[in-house]
Parts: C-alpha cells; sequence; structure tokens
C-alpha cells in the first residue's frame, strides 16, 4: 500500500506502507549496521525512527539481538528493505518481524532527503498515513499532544533478578584474583539488554527494579551499586525517579548511562534541554578530558545536561561530544558516582566504551 | 607549525612507476599528504621516479627528485638535502620497502633523519611473517594454522591437527606453480608429491584454506596518543581466494550484522594498536559465513589501494591525516575537510553503497590466463556510488570500458545451458556476467549459484533483481511505470533501449517526458548528519531531493579518464587535473566526472565539483542537464573522453578546443588521408581492407613486412607486424573480427627511428614543446619505447621538418589545445605515423622537462585564447641542455602467461624518467628507475634472429670487449664466433630452452639479449626463456636498440660516477616557464 509521512511543518515523503498511520517525533539514526537493535531499543519508545543508511533488512533478524522483551518503535521509515535476508543468523525476514511487533514501516522514502530536512528545522512530529488519508485526519494526528512519561510504558512492572556470569579468566587476572561479587540494584526506565548483560560480565548480581522503585526499597535490596538505566522522553517527565534518586545520592556507588545520566543531573540540581536534532547513531566521538583521549562511542539521545548548570555544584564534566561540545559524562567531586549521556553497551555500535563498566566495579569494590 | 619539536623539512618517498598491484593511488595519497605538509610549513623534500604524477609536480612539493628509487640515489639526496624526518608510508610498498633499507643500512641515523608516523619495529611486526604469527598470537587473534614441510608424513600429522581444507603452496616455484587446495588425505598427499617436486629447496607451506569465507577489510586510523578509529570497512563480493584487488568490493559491508561488524572492527582496533601503527593501517579477514569465527588475512601498515578506495568511499582523506599523525597531531586536533565543522576523530557514516570493480589487461593479454587468485592482475578498478546495489554495480559495469553497459556478455549469450553453467564453476573477470546470465536464463537459481561460488545470496538476489527487470523489458510494453523501474534498478537508458527494442533517444526523451530524472546527492563523510562543504556528487533514481545548487558562474566540465589500463594510464588524470587548476585560475568553475577512485583528480578539493560518475554519454548528459555548463573539455581525458564528443557534439553540448570534426578527420582514415594529400605530408602506404582477400592483395602491393591492426585502436591493440601471407592469414583469422564496419589496416612497415611530437596549437600558430626520439625502431610501440629528449641523433633537416610537418598538421586540422603526432624517420625521410588530437601519454613528461605549462595553455586556448593574444612566441621551443629520459616500465612478474617481447602491441603499465646532463648517465637512471638489473659483469646470453645476426655481431664485440662472457645458442654463436671472439655454445637445438633455464636458474647468466625469429613456429621456445628471466630477474632486452643503449650505459660506468642527483627546481632553473 502507498504510504506518505507528513510532518508538522506539512513536508510529505512517500513510500509503500505496512502496517496501520501512526503519529510520533521523527528521528534519525546513521548507523550502518544493527536495526533490529534500535528497533528494539526501548529509549526509542514511541518514535518514528528514520535509518539513513539506504538498504535494510540485509542480514534478516534474530531474536539474539533483541535488546529489550518487545519493539516499542512508534514507526520506522527506510530506503530499501531487503526481502531477502542473508546470514548465518537469519530467523525471519525483518518484514515479517515488523508485522509480528505491529510496527508500521514505510519504505522506499528517499531518507536522506528526510534528514537533511530534521537536521535543518529540528526534530519534528510526523503522522504516517495511507497515501489516500484525507487532510482532517492528517490533521487531528498532528494535532494531538505527544504521549509523555513513556517511561512507564517500557520499565518492568515487577522487581527480578540476574544471576552473575561465570567471569573469564583474564578478567580474574586482571582484578588480581579479587572474588568480589557486587550486587547492584539497577533502575529500569526502558533498559536495553546488553546493559544488563554487561553488568552480569562483571561478576555482578542483579536486581532489576520498576522505575517507580522507592529509594527505601532499593536500599533495602542491600546493594552495593545501583545503576540509572537508558531509557526514552524528556527527562523532566520522570520526576518521581528523580525524587527517589535524590534519596539515594550519597548511599551507593552510582552509576547512569543515557536517561539515567540526565535523571542523575537533575536529581542533582542540574538541568537538562533538548538538543535540535540529538545525537543517534555509532560513529559519535567522545573526549575523556581527563585522559586527552578520543572514544567512538553509540549514542541515541534527543536531550543533554546543561553544562553551565553544573559550575555551582559538586559535579565535574568528564566527557564531551567532538562534535558539538556537549556534554557526555560527569562524575560527583566527592562521591563515588558518574555517568555517561552515550551507550558504552553498544549493540548497535562500537564496544570501545565497556572499560566503563569495569569503573563501575572499580567503585563498588573500593565501596565494599 | 607541526606539534613535533625540530622538525623543519620532511622528506617523501613516492612509489615510483605503475605496476599491478601498485597504481596510481599512491599518486593520490603522496600529493595529499605534501599538501598537508605544506600547509603546516614545512618544506617538503619528493623523491618519485614517476613524471606521470601530479605530485612530482614543483607546486606539490619545495624540492622534487625525479630519480631511481634506489638506496644509492636515497641516500645521496638524504645527505644533499638533510632532512629532518622521512614519511615513508605512502609510497605503497616500494616506499615502505625503501625506508626500511634506508635504516638498517644506516642512512638516516647517519644523517639523522627520523622515520616519521609508524616505526620501523611497528612496520617490521606486520611485515614479517614470524614476527605477525607472535604478535597475532600474543593478542589472542586468530590466524590461519600453516606450517612448513618437507615430506609426506609432516604434511598429513599437520592436516591431522588442523583438519581440511588446507591451501598447499610449494616454496620457490616459477610462478606458483604445483600448489592446490587439498579437501582430504588422498589430494593432500597427492599435491604434497608435485609440490616438493617443483619447488626449488623441497620445502611447501600448508596453511588452512578458509577459501569460499567471506572476505572483510578495515581501514583503520591511530594517532600518537593512542586515539583509534575505523574509517570504514569493506565486503568483498568474492570470497575469499581471489585477491582483494580483483575483487569486486563493496562499502560498507551489506551483510554483517551489527555483531560480526563491531567483532571484526575491535580486532581492527586491538591489531593497530598492538602493532602501534601511527596513520594508516588495513587489516583483511576471512569470516565463516556459517558462525563468528574469523581469521586475520593480512595487515598492511600503510597507505594502500584500499585505503584510496575508502578515501573516496568516504570522503575521509586518510594520507592527509596519516600525514598530519606522522608530525604530531591527534585525531582530535585534525579538522574533518568535508564537514568544516567536526574532527578527524570520528568514523565516517555512509548513506549510499560503493562498489569497485577492477579493470583488468586481458583486453590486450588476451592469450593470458583470466584465472583469478592470489596473485593480482588487474591493472585499475572503477568506482561507482549509488543508493542501491543494483545501481552501483551497473554503473561500475559501464565505467568499466569494456563494451559493456551491463551484467551482459554477449559471448554468454550464444552459449548453451550446459556451458554456461560450466563457467559458473570458473573464477575469473567474467564470473559476474556468467552469473547474470544463468539468473537471466534462468538455469540455475541463487541457492545453487551460491552453491557452486559461494558468493554471498545478498549479492546474487540483487543481480536477480536486474535480471528480471531486464526479462520484464523484453517481454512487456515499455510504460512510464517499467521505464521507472528500470531506472530504480539502475540499467542504463542504452539497455533500456536494447532490450526493449527501441531508440536510446526515445527512452531518453521519454524519460524526460515522465520526469524520470537522476537525483545527486552529495558524500558527506555523515550521512547528513551535518551540513558539508564538499562539492562531491554522485547520482541516483532513489531519491526525491537533489542537493545541487548549480551557481550562475562561468563553468566548464572536464572529462576524466577512468580506470587505468594499458594505454591509459596516470598520464591523463594528470592532464584532467591541470585543466581543472587552469579552468580555476581563470575564474571559470570546473566540475570533473570520472570513475577512477586511484587517482587525484577525483579528490574531493580539486575540482570546484566533484561527480563521481560513469563516463558515458548518458551519464554526461544527465550532469550536463543539471549543471547546464558552458560547455566540455574532452582533450585531456585520453581516448574515454574523446570518445565521447561526436555524441555529446550531437546532443547540442559545446565542446571546447578541437572540432567534432576535425577530430574525425585525423582519426577517421580516409578523411585524414585528405588532409595528408592536402597537407603534402606522406605515410608509410597502406589500405584499410574490409575482408581477408583484399588483405592478401593490398599486402603484396604494398611489398611485406607489413602492420596489420583493426581501425580505431587505441594502444596498438591486436597490432602485429606479419612477414609473410601465411602469417597475414593466420592474423586475419586469429586476432580480428572483420566486417565491414571494421575494417583492418595494412600499412607498410618501416624500420625507421620513431619520433614524438606533443605540441599546442591555436589552429594558427603552433608551440612546439619539445621532441622526442624513440630508442626502439618502428616495430615496438611507442608506449614501450625508451623516448629521449631532446633528440640525439637527428639531424637539424630532420627537426627542422618535423616541426614543419607538425605545424601544418596542427593548422590543417584546426586544433585547438593539444595535439600528439608520431612520425617515423626512414633513410632521413619523415613519415607521419598518427596524429592523436588529444593529450597524449608524453604530456606530463615533455611538461616537466621543459617547464611549460601545456595543460594550462591548452586549456586556455580551447576556450578561445590565442598564443599570440598570450604574449607567447611560436615555434620550435629550443632544447634544454640536459637530457632527459622516459623509460617503459611491465607488470610481467604478475602476468605469468604474457610474452615480454616488445612488439607493436603496448604491454606497459608505466614509466620512470632519468633526468642528467649526461645522456648516458640519464639513461642509466632511467633503466634502474625501471627495475632492470644492469650487470657489471657476468655472462650475457646472446639468442637473436637470422634477420639481426649482422648487427648483433657489432654489439657482441663491445660487450665482450667490456669484459663480459658470451654464452650464445648455436647459430647465434656461430656468428659471434665469426668475428674470433670466444663463445660458449648453449644447448642442443630441440631441447635448449630447458638447459638455457637450468643456467639462468643457477644464476649463470647474467643478461639475456633475445630477439624474436620472423614467423610465430619457434616463439613458445624464446617464450619460455624470456619468462625464465622475469621470473629470475635478470634483463632481457628483445630489441637490439635497447641492448645498443645498455651498452653505451656499461661504458660510462666504467668512467663516470654514478649518482648524482638534481632537484627538476634545479635543472628547470626553478622559474614559471613559458606560462
Amino acid at each position: 500500500m502507498r504510504g506518505k509521512l507528513v510532518l508538522e511543518d506539512k513536508s510529505v515523503f512517500y513510500g509503500e506502507l505496512i502496517g496501520s498511520s501512526t503519529v510520533g517525533e521523527v528521528v534519525f539514526n546513521t548507523g550502518m549496521t544493527g536495526y533490529q537493535e534500535i528497533l528494539t531499543d526501548p529509549s526509542y519508545a514511541r518514535q518514528i525512527i528514520t535509518l539513513t543508511y539506504p538498504m535494510i533488512g540485509n542480514y534478516g533478524v534474530s531474536k539474539s539481538f533483541n535488546e529489550s522483551r518487545k519493539s516499542f518503535a512508534g514507526g520506522f521509515i527506510i530506503g530499501e528493505l531487503c526481502e531477502e535476508g542473508s546470514s548465518c543468523t537469519y530467523e525471519e525476514s525483518l518484514q515479517d518481524f515488523l508485522q509480528r511487533e505491529k510496527i508500521p514501516c514505510l519504505y522506499g522514502v528517499d531518507t536522506r532527503a528526510l534528514t537533511r530536512k530534521i537536521r535543518s528545522a529540528g526534530t519534528m512530529k510526523g503522522a504516517i498515513v495511507a497515501e489516500n488519508a484525507s487532510e482532517e485526519e492528517i490533521n487531528a494526528a498532528l494535532l494531538k499532544p505527544l504521549v509523555t512519561d513513556v517511561v512507564k510504558e517500557v520499565t518492568t512492572d515487577k522487581i527480578y533478578t540476574i544471576e552473575p556470569y561465570e567471569l573469564k579468566e583474564e578478567i580474574l587476572i586482571k582484578r588480581g584474583k579479587k572474588d568480589f561479587t557486587p550486587h547492584v540494584v539497577a533502575m529500569d526506565f526502558g533498559v536495553k539488554q546488553n546493559i544488563l548483560r554487561s553488568l552480569s560480565s562483571l561478576g555482578a548480581k542483579l536486581t532489576v527494579v520498576p522505575a517507580t522503585a522507592k529509594a527505601e526499597e532499593i536500599l533495602a535490596l542491600n546493594p552495593d551499586g545501583v545503576f540509572l538505566s537508558n531509557g526514552p522522553g524528556d527527562p523532566k517527565d520522570v520526576g518521581y525517579a528523580i525524587e527517589e534518586i535524590k534519596k539515594l545520592i550519597g548511599t551507593k556507588p552510582m552509576f547512569g548511562i543515557c536517561l539515567g545520566h540526565q535523571l542523575l543531573a537533575l536529581a542533582m540540581g542540574a538541568d537538562t534541554y533538548k538538543l535540535k536534532f540529538g545525537h543517534r547513531g555509532s560513529n559519535q566521538p567522545v573526549k575523556d578530558l581527563k585522559t586527552g583521549r578520543a572514544h567512538i562511542s553509540s549514542q541515541n539521545h534527543g536531550y543533554a545536561v546543561d553544562e553551565t548548570t553544573l559550575y555551582n555544584l559538586p559535579l565535574e564534566v568528564t566527557h564531551i561530544s567532538i562534535n558539538d561540545g556537549t556534554v557526555e559524562g560527569m562524575r560527583h567531586k566527592e562521591l563515588p558516582i558518574f555517568s555517561v549521556q552515550y551507550h558504552p553497551e553498544a549493540s548497535p555500535g562500537p564496544t570501545d566504551n565497556l572499560y566503563l563498566f569495569d569503573e563501575f566495579w572499580n567503585l563498588m569494590e573500593k565501596g565494599a | 607549525m607541526p606539534k613535533k619539536e625540530n622538525l623543519e623539512k620532511v622528506l617523501v618517498i613516492g612509489s615510483g612507476p605503475i605496476i599491478i598491484g601498485q597504481a596510481a593511488e599512491f599518486d593520490y595519497a603522496g600529493s595529499q599528504a605534501c599538501r598537508a605538509l605544506k600547509e603546516e610549513g614545512l618544506e617538503v623534500v619528493l623523491v618519485n621516479s614517476n613524471p606521470a604524477t601530479i605530485m612530482t609536480d614543483t607546486h606539490i612539493a619545495d624540492r622534487v627528485y625525479l630519480e631511481p628509487l634506489t638506496l644509492d640515489f636515497l641516500a645521496e639526496i638524504i645527505e644533499k638535502e638533510r632532512p629532518d624526518g622521512l614519511l615513508a608510508t605512502l609510497g605503497g610498498q616500494a616506499g615502505l620497502n625503501l625506508a626500511v633499507e634506508l635504516a638498517e643500512n644506516g642512512v638516516l641515523d647517519k644523517f639523522n633523519v627520523k622515520l616519521l608516523g609508524t616505526t620501523l619495529e611497528a612496520i617490521k611486526k606486520a611485515e614479517d611473517r614470524e614476527l605477525f604469527k607472535e604478535t597475532m598470537q600474543k593478542l589472542g587473534e586468530p590466524i590461519p594454522e600453516s606450517t612448513i614441510v618437507e615430506d609426506i608424513p609432516s604434511a598429513v600429522a599437520f592436516a591431522n591437527e588442523i583438519g581440511y581444507p588446507l591451501i598447499v603452496r610449494p616454496a620457490y616455484t616459477m610462478g606458483g606453480t604445483g600448489g592446490g587446495i587439498a579437501e582430504n588425505e588422498e589430494e593432500l598427499v597427492d599435491i604434497v608429491i608435485k609440490g616438493l617436486k617443483y619447488s626449488l629447496i623441497g620445502q611447501v607451506l600448508i596453511e588452512r584454506s578458509v577459501a569460499g569465507w567471506k572476505e572483510i577489510e578495515y581501514e583503520v586510523m591511530r594517532d600518537s596518543a593512542g586515539n583509534c578509529i575505523t574509517v570504514c570497512n569493506m565486503e568483498n563480493f568474492d570470497p575469499v581466494g581471489v585477491h582483494t584487488g580483483d575483487s569486486i568490493v563493496v562499502a560498507p559491508s551489506q551483510t554483517l550484522t551489527d555483531k560480526e561488524f563491531q567483532m571484526l572492527r575491535s580486532a581492527s582496533l586491538r591489531i593497530i594498536t598492538e602493532l602501534g601503527i601511527e596513520g594508516g593501517c588495513n587489516a583483511q579477514y576471512a569470516l565463516d559465513p556459517n558462525s563468528d569465527r574469523y581469521y586475520v588475512i593480512e595487515v598492511n601498515p600503510r597507505v594502500s589501494r584500499s585505503s584510496a578506495l575508502a578515501s573516496k568511499a568516504t570522503g575521509y582523506p586518510i594520507a592527509k591525516v596519516s600525514a598530519k599523525i606522522a608530525i604530531g597531531y591527534t585525531l582530535d586536533e585534525i579538522d574533518n575537510a568535508v564537514t568544516g565543522k567536526t574532527k578527524a576523530a570520528f568514523e565516517p557514516a555512509l548513506d549510499y553503497l560503493v562498489v569497485k570493480f577492477p579493470r583488468w589487461p586481458f583486453d590486450k593479454f588476451v592469450y593470458a590466463d583470466h584465472t583469478l587468485g592470489t596473485q593480482m592482475k588487474a591493472t585499475g578498478e572503477v568506482m561507482s556510488i549509488d543508493r542501491s546495489f543494483e545501481g552501483a554495480i551497473l554503473k561500475a559495469a559501464r565505467s568499466l570500458e569494456i563494451g559493456v553497459n551491463r551484467l551482459y556478455l554477449e559471448k554468454f549469450a550464444e552459449y548453451d545451458d550446459e556451458k554456461l553453467k560450466r563457467q559458473l564453476t570458473k573464477i575469473n573477470d567474467e564470473r559476474i556476467f556468467a552469473i547474470a546470465e544463468a539468473l537471466r536464463r534462468k538455469i540455475a537459481d541463487v541457492d545453487e549459484i551460491h552453491n557452486i561460488t559461494k558468493i554471498d545470496k545478498w549479492f546474487l538476489h540483487k543481480i536477480k533483481n536486474i535480471a528480471d527487470i531486464e526479462l520484464r523489458l523484453q517481454n512487456e510494453e515499455l510504460t512510464a511505470e517499467l521505464l521507472l523501474k528500470a531506472k530504480y534498478f539502475g540499467l542504463a537508458d542504452v539497455s533500456i533501449a536494447e532490450l526493449a527494442k527501441k531508440n536510446v533517444d526515445e527512452i531518453r526523451a521519454m524519460r524526460k517526458a515522465n520526469n524520470i530524472l537522476p537525483y545527486y546527492k552529495m558524500v558527506d563523510t555523515c550521512a547528513a548528519e551535518f551540513e558539508a562543504a564538499t562539492p562531491y556528487y554522485y547520482s541516483t533514481f532513489r531519491g526525491v531531493e537533489d542537493e545541487v545548487t548549480p551557481s550562475s558562474s562561468r563553468k566548464v566540465i572536464v572529462l576524466g579518464s577512468g580506470p587505468i589500463r594499458i594505454g591509459q594510464g596516470v598520464e591523463f588524470d594528470y592532464c584532467s587535473v591541470h585543466s581543472v587548476w587552469a579552468l580555476r585560475e581563470m575564474g571559470i568553475e570546473a566540475i570533473i566526472i570520472n570513475n577512477n577512485p586511484e587517482t587525484v583528480s577525483t579528490d574531493f578539493d580539486i575540482s570546484d565539483r566533484l561527480y563521481f560518475e560513469p563516463l558515458t554519454t548518458e551519464d554526461v548528459l544527465n550532469i550536463i542537464d543539471r549543471e547546464q555548463p558552458e560547455g566540455v573539455i574532452v582533450q585531456f581525458g585520453g581516448q574515454t573522453a574523446i570518445n565521447l564528443a561526436a555524441s555529446l557534439s550531437k546532443a547540442g553540448v559545446k565542446v571546447f578546443g578541437t572540432s567534432v570534426d576535425d577530430i574525425d578527420r585525423a582519426e577517421d582514415r580516409e578523411r585524414f588521408d585528405e588532409v595528408l594529400t592536402e597537407t603534402q605530408i606522406p605515410r608509410p602506404k597502406g589500405i584499410s581492407v574490409t575482408n581477408l582477400e583484399d588483405a592478401i592483395k593490398g599486402a603484396e602491393d604494398i611489398g611485406y613486412p607489413v602492420m596489420v591492426r583493426p581501425s580505431y585502436v587505441l594502444g596498438g591493440r591486436a597490432m602485429e607486424i606479419v612477414y609473410n601471407e601465411a602469417e597475414l592469414r593466420d592474423y586475419m583469422s586469429r586476432a580480428v573480427k572483420v566486417t565491414p564496419d571494421h575494417p583492418v589496416l595494412v600499412d607498410r612497415y618501416m624500420q625507421g627511428t620513431e619520433v614524438e611530437v606533443d605540441a599546442i596549437s591555436d589552429g594558427e600558430s603552433v608551440i612546439i614543446p619539445g621532441i622526442m626520439e624513440h630508442i626502439e625502431r618502428a616495430g615496438v610501440h611507442s608506449g614501450d619505447s625508451i623516448a629521449v629528449y631532446p633528440p640525439q641523433t637527428l639531424t637539424a633537416r630532420v627537426l627542422y621538418t618535423i616541426t614543419d610537418y607538425t605545424k601544418r598538421l596542427a593548422t590543417a586540422l584546426n586544433v585547438k589545445g593539444l595535439l600528439n603526432i608520431q612520425f617515423i624517420v626512414a633513410n632521413g625521410q619523415v613519415y607521419i605515423i598518427e596524429v592523436n588530437p588529444r593529450s597524449s601519454r608524453t604530456v606530463p613528461f615533455l611538461s616537466k622537462v621543459t617547464d611549460i605549462k601545456m595543460v594550462n595553455l591548452a586549456t586556455r586556448i580551447a576556450l578561445g585564447a590565442t598564443i599570440k593574444g598570450m604574449g607567447l612566441s611560436a615555434g620550435y621551443v629550443p632544447p634544454r641542455p640536459y637530457v632527459a629520459v622516459k623509460a617503459p616500465v611491465f607488470s610481467f612478474a604478475k602476468m605469468q602467461d604474457v610474452d615480454i617481447a616488445l612488439g607493436p602491441e603496448m604491454k606497459s603499465t608505466g614509466e620512470v624518467m632519468g633526468i642528467d646532463y649526461h645522456y648516458a648517465r640519464a639513461l642509466y637512471k632511467a633503466i634502474v628507475g625501471a627495475g632492470t638489473h644492469v650487470p657489471k659483469n657476468g655472462s650475457i646470453l646472446f639468442t637473436v634472429a637470422d634477420k639481426d645476426k649482422e648487427e648483433m655481431k657489432e654489439l657482441a664485440k663491445a660487450f665482450y670487449e667490456l669484459g663480459f662472457k658470451l654464452v650464445a645458442t648455436e647459430g647465434t654463436a656461430k656468428a659471434i664466433s665469426s668475428m674470433g671472439i670466444d663463445v660458449d655454445i648453449v644447448g642442443k637445438m630441440h631441447e635448449r630452452s630447458a638447459d638455457i633455464i637450468e643456467m639462468i636458474k643457477s644464476n649463470q647468466i647474467h643478461m639475456v639479449i633475445n630477439t624474436l625469429n620472423q614467423g610465430q613456429h619457434i616463439r613458445r621456445d624464446g617464450f619460455k626463456i624470456r619468462r625464465a628471466t622475469v621470473e629470475h630477474g635478470i634483463a632481457c632486452l628483445t630489441s637490439l636498440d635497447t641492448a645498443w643503449e645498455v651498452l653505451r650505459v656499461l661504458t660510462f660506468m666504467r668512467e663516470r660516477r654514478l649518482i648524482y642527483s638534481l632537484a627538476i627546481q634545479d635543472y628547470v632553473g626553478g622559474g614559471d616557464g613559458l606560462a
């Protein structure tokens, strides 16, 4: 079926439509691989994801690449939708996956043109509809306010635990054979599986708690550290979590990623703001201000911490984006607390920053 | 200023002549590096023996040495220039090897020269087989298990440990014979027995075979602070087993999951970190298509052919960034020149697909083995960009200039199904065409073809998409919708016309009427995330938005020369680049269209706009429609561009310079005869025939020997000298397809001196910057001859005649720009052989030695300037007081079954130059620079044709008097001993080649002088001897003229200092010359 994307500014992009109509914030990701990881990353919940790489679905879909229990994406806009995926991991075609997951997909779109539009006009609301949709239908869709606090839709509804992975010999050697198995409580704002896997790979026992968990409940679990996960939307929509994080600061070593990083900043009294079109891709360079080293990172964020609001707080910027200088990481000047805006767990993207999980382990080990 | 302290002067080593495996990519890399260093205020000293390069231009480096790339010459130059640092990782393997030699011989220490960038230790870790193995083992990176065995039991034991399949390679054999892949013990034993026999040292190497696995490459950068990034990865269409230089390659990878992509990316970063590379590096992997197992196949600790491809594919200037890293910058300090906003510390994101397709010389070496394997055979490559594989592969196919517009070869259409199926099993240059044909005929499906070829199904499905749309075009009414679909899948108008049985103009008209037009997108390194400043474009029919905003200023399109092939090399890229620069100097916007990723012309900051597109009428017209330029310049892009002149002109495009009609008058034999009659210039008698009978009759009239060739040729393709009717009959049936449309030319063969002239004309007056005399007499292709500037043996009268004829021809043909003329001087008479109304192979050489900006002047004239108007004086420019010699360079070591004997067919792939105040030393430099090993003493084998025996006697005597021992075959020996000279006879008639080859193998012969007997019958015998000289790296001279000049050099070597260097700036006086 022919379909189209209509943006807030009335610009239209045509393509072939699979699934029903949808409305959401249109964002673009420049990664060349990892479409399945992107589709199943809960941070994209309710967003319409555009991929700039023009051929998608080349290696099909495999359960092993899922980053969460399902895809929360609002819609998917791509160039070519590959019908015949080819890979030894192939389980089903991307088209079948999209239909099964009920993700509306507009394909055959000039996603470069769409990206250029968003790049210059900023992130916008958009509606994917059938080509013959009426003006009224489109206007109604675009006028409806977007759902806020999407975190509640993606977080776990109950507490669960994950046993630590058996440690690899080389990690044990690196740690001087120290047999320390920390207990980490992860606050799930829409956590990616690979973050949990990365924590488990540290040899940590995990207790994953819902975004609405209270500080007291978390502390009652007696963790060695608290992890604040990634997740969708504006951090200011998650006021309830900010209040609990405030109470947790100073009690335990803490590590935040993406939304977790923003929530930590807000809890400390700093501010966040919305970027014009965000950072989404697998090629984003960050600079470690302590070592001067540049690292390539996977990123997916539409908001950033306002550096100017950190000056009077006991927080220091540890990482910045080499592209635009925005805050990509920070640490508490006195407490064992740090966070990054980017995704050290990769999936998709480069695995250059996995060392941050080791740093978290070190903090917990010191505190234990 | 550079970050490294005490760095003011840097020596850069180029890669020398173009050979298979080392082509124009190093001119591109070197030029970019030199410019990057100069930008930092450094003084750059450059050494490169290849005059056909941009990097040897005097504005690219402060001191340019066009000298042989040997230890002696480099040591001399270092002593003279005293550079502070040496940058060696941008001159290919040649430059890297030389740097290692300089370091190991203590030259760098002695003159306190620091090796910049990657250290010697790192280079060795990557290049030395054992060290590499150790390093990879330490890292835990798997490399294919291997061992060296000397007997069968050890081979079997290794196989039992590792498993099958195994690849067996005998150590030290001629041409890699005797190896193979063993699937089981029986096969292993069989191959090892043979291999041990073939090996000169009784050893075979056994390695795990990963043939059929996916071949993946990563381009990686690292700086001195340890920051690492990958520029891009690439996936080979052809699985492991075919050299990556001979593989069709796509960027980025298409069939890798993110996990696989990141797994190999991480391995690349670990490897570059462990090796301690500072600059660019290339890592190649074999990835199991059925699991996540992989092996590291190879690591190149330098900028490579793949880096050039990756740079063009992504817009990331690897050579430039490598140069900046070498002088101390870190990635986060270096600007991304494409966006102008971001830094070099990032990884390019592509939002298109790139295809690289190799260009093989099999059109020239018709009899060569077309099989592709571990030895690279391609001379060049094309690159194409589109937003689909179908679009990109079809663009690549039509960029190759091998007479195809799509994946269709006429000859396969004639094969029956069985034969075609067998063709699928052959790994050669035509495999993709066989696959397409099989899919078109539906005699094999994707699964079956995958099983045979191991090519990933993803690629095969795409080829099937093309085949399917082709069938629809053949069978359905051509509607606008179908036409759009065909363009969506990348088919050219000519292909659509052919399939739908319509005229190409109708298709074009129908497209325009239905608004089916290409969109031009930008290559911006960041998938549109940031606004880019670089005007680097490609077309696609998959889009809705065009990013080109044509300016209103004056603009002109320069057509490039496409892939590098024998007969059309980097020289034409040099000319295209200079034409672009001339236009920009004139304040005119220069737009270049080209498809060769190895070249300077396709660097994004050379022109005002770069279109990376095929050079076909449709592709060029589409760009013209979009840009609306004043016109196009065709005279600098070799035959590629000239061939487009007529169709562009017909479409109403203004062709600047010599008119299309005048080009035709020079190229069409009959019309050219009229010009010659009119100008009263003689040419060797000849006729044009369209059948065998006429050929035989004509040859009799003219008198044997005659030169025969098809009309409209480039680089002497299929040209031969025949001595009698039997040979003529053989040639007519074997070498050419003669039809009324494709006549064969039969010309009198004159044994005289060939002379070549490049001139600049405005149609009224003519500047002749220089005249070149060829060493080898007529009969050897001009591109394979040694050329000398200025002429050494021509009389004033002959030179006057040549000057006069040149003027007459240039004015009669109304040439506006460059022209190239080849003359033959026989018995004091000057005859014309041919005129090319365009720039030639010798223009860069001549421009450099005369310091006349030939292309610049020609471009100005093409746009309307006159010689008088520019205040220049016409006529023959008096020769300079030095001598420059241009010598051909061959790639025979890479093409195992090609005869190295020189003839009318061009065989050389590159050239070097020697320049000196002494003719003999200039000659020495050229010969040494070309890699010819001239022995100072030892034995010379003579085996010459009867016709040459008289002349040879004197030559033999002269070598004898220099102290050489002479060895000869029976007849030749008889002639030599008749002079009263000692000579050893070698071999009995019927087995002499075996004896001689044995002597060459055991180092008893140090040079061979061998001329071809008339006729074909005993050529095989000589062929084996000549091939043996190639395998053993000794000089084999197949023309007595060359031998005389080698004698001259040897005589000189006894009397004079050999190593003496001056920069080109010293020779030409540093002035700007005429322009």
